[in-house]
């Protein structure tokens, strides 16, 4: 028997690598597709970006491949960039906050419904997070128009007519309504798990409904508030759709500098408007970190 | 709920009432937003039917808007384009995804949180740094091609195609993984206990269980596949036209009553798609 142990113990290791190797095998197997497919079309593309950004820009468009730093230097020095930058941050951070303190009274609400009322409300909230953002953006056009129903609802009130857009507020507008939902549906989340009865402890213990909110409501939903605000301000930030849409060609946000330096003008300029990018990613980067490095402070 | 009982608390009933006014006013807020949010919707829904042919203003019914749509070969033909590229892509999109959802759950390994963080990425990068990194990317590699072999590749629906498939794996390995993490693996070890094999096991166990949510999945990367414009607008070719950067091309030039009724052509669609998938998860 001991013989038989013996002999068999290296027959079931050898079977036991074995498994373990087709076990590799199929872990392989599973993640290659996913792993090809965002290094190929997601990482290399990155990297092809820092590399355009420091290229020169020739006089037709095309691209010479001699290693300057210029196009970073334009980004810092001409104002054109530099008020680019700082509008587009600017209608971020505005946006972001008019969402939280829209969208947070919202999200209670909600939460604290009876189920069926919640079910309801809630996929009312889902139903714009579905939607095209571009057929909603274009929804505002028509309500603002010159012609428009607010037009005509100030003549009817014998006022003169107002060029509501293009103009800067129209823009806003259309950012507030197209990330509503994207600041509502995290805050409900971290609601859904908050225990209520904190609340009613902290009433207890003397605290006003103020105070209680402030110290023990607030920081209990910070995740949602700190995700909901990362996911209304990136794309906010970077969208140039709405301000093409309803700012006109008056006002040049990121976005729109972006896409007429890849797309556009006369000739394009890659570097530059890769440089741009790079920047443009710095600068959220820092921004997040900064945000979540206060958010969590309060937390303490 | 909120009512806790008087009697026993006489002390609360102050508070009760000023709570309840809060909640009044939550409810006006929750109108009002709600106002807000369809509000727009509506009136695009509704110009859509309107005889004026600015489409801003209501001057009587009429289906002739959506008749001309469907007179337009070029909307036609680029909203078949547009479904084209949403069908390819949510297939592979979805089966790439499922598999590497099933890698990253069940298995532990080296670089796991690299890739993890590589997976998050193209959820939270803006979508205009992806789409113009894929623009110089295709032109790159293209012009690299074109030095070496002499072939000369287009960007087109192919590269649009791929650029989705980029885009949308991130958002389905999010939700199959969700739905892989409330799964009982006592279930596949039970199924080889009694024999099965590991396709078996795969394909009458743990399939059926997790479809919910790769169902879930491939509706959302279909309609974000749908819906796109930016990553679309950037990797498109010319002569290549799709539904939505058709759309922005022609709204850029004027609002139109046609403009309104393909409009609400894609929110119908879009609708009936969150339905779809409330469905689906109410199912689960």
């Amino acid at each position: 028997m001991a013989l038989e142990t013996l002999t068999s113990e290296p027959r079931e290791s050898r079977v036991a690598a074995l498994l373990r190797r087709s076990e590799r095998f199929r872990l392989g197997l599973l993640l290659f597709p996913g792993l090809f497919w965002l290094l190929l079309f997601f990482a290399l593309p990155l990297v092809v970006v820092v590399l355009y950004s420091f290229a020169t820009p020739g006089p037709t468009g095309r691209v010479e491949w001699h290693f300057t730093l210029a196009n970073y230097g334009t980004l810092f020095t001409e104002s054109l960039y530099v008020n680019a930058y700082l509008r587009s941050i600017w209608a971020g951070v505005l946006t972001t906050l008019i969402c939280l303190l829209a969208g947070y009274p919202l999200a209670l609400y909600i939460v604290r419904r009876p189920p069926r009322w919640r079910t309801v409300l809630l996929f009312l909230i889902l139903i714009p997070f579905w939607t095209n953002f571009l057929v909603r953006t274009y929804a505002w056009m028509i309500i603002l128009s010159n012609n428009g129903i607010i037009n005509s609802i100030i003549q009817a009130l014998g006022l003169p007519r107002v060029a509501l857009y293009p103009s800067e507020g129209a823009v806003l507008i259309g950012l507030i309504y197209g990330n509503l939902p994207f600041m509502v549906l995290p805050i409900f989340a971290s609601l859904d798990r908050f225990d209520f009865t904190l609340l009613e402890a902290a009433a207890d213990l003397g605290a006003d409904q103020t105070r209680a909110f402030l110290r023990v409501m607030l920081p209990l939903t910070m995740p949602g508030i700190a995700a909901g605000s990362v996911l209304v301000f990136i794309p906010t930030v970077g969208q140039f759709v709405v301000s093409d849409l309803l700012g006109g060609a008056k006002v040049d946000y990121l976005g729109n500098l972006l896409q007429r330096l890849f797309t556009r003008s006369n000739p394009p300029n890659w570097p530059l408007g890769s440089a741009m990018a790079i920047v443009f990613m710095a600068v959220l980067t820092v921004a997040i970190l900064l945000y979540f490095r206060i958010t969590t402070e309060q937390d303490r | 709920m909120l009512d806790t009982p008087t009697t026993r608390k006489p002390y609360v009933t102050g508070m009760d009432s000023r709570r309840s006014a809060g909640m009044l006013a939550l409810g006006a807020h929750t109108i009002l937003t709600m106002v807000f949010l369809y509000a727009p919707i509506v009136v695009l829904v509704a110009f859509s039917f309107t005889r004026d042919s600015f489409g801003v203003r209501w001057t009587g019914f009429t289906l002739d808007w959506y008749r001309r749509l469907l007179a337009d070969q070029r909307l036609l033909g680029a909203a078949l384009n547009t479904l084209y590229v949403a069908l390819t892509s949510t297939i592979v999109s979805t089966i790439i995804g499922t598999m590497t959802a099933l890698a990253m759950e069940r298995y532990h390994f080296r670089g796991r949180t690299g890739f993890d963080a590589l997976l998050y990425l193209p959820i939270v990068i803006p979508e205009i740094v992806m789409a113009l990194a894929l623009l110089a990317f295709f032109a790159f590699s293209f012009g690299i091609l074109e030095l070496l072999s002499g072939l000369r590749l287009q960007m087109g629906l192919g590269t649009v195609t791929i650029a989705h498939i980029a885009f949308t794996i991130s958002f389905v390995v999010v939700v199959v993984r969700a739905s892989l993490k409330g799964f009982d693996m006592r279930l596949e070890e039970a199924a080889q206990d009694l024999g099965a094999n590991e396709w078996q096991t795969f394909r009458h166990i743990t399939l059926p269980l997790i479809l919910p949510g790769i169902i879930g999945g491939a509706l959302l990367a279909f309609t974000l596949s749908l819906d796109d414009f930016i990553i679309t607008f950037f990797t498109t070719g010319p002569g290549t036209s799709l539904l939505p950067v058709e759309v922005y091309g022609q709204v850029k030039r004027a609002i139109t009553p046609k403009i309104n009724a393909i409009s609400t052509l894609m929110l119908l669609v879009s609708i009936t798609l969150v339905f779809l998938s409330q469905f689906i998860q109410r199912r689960r």
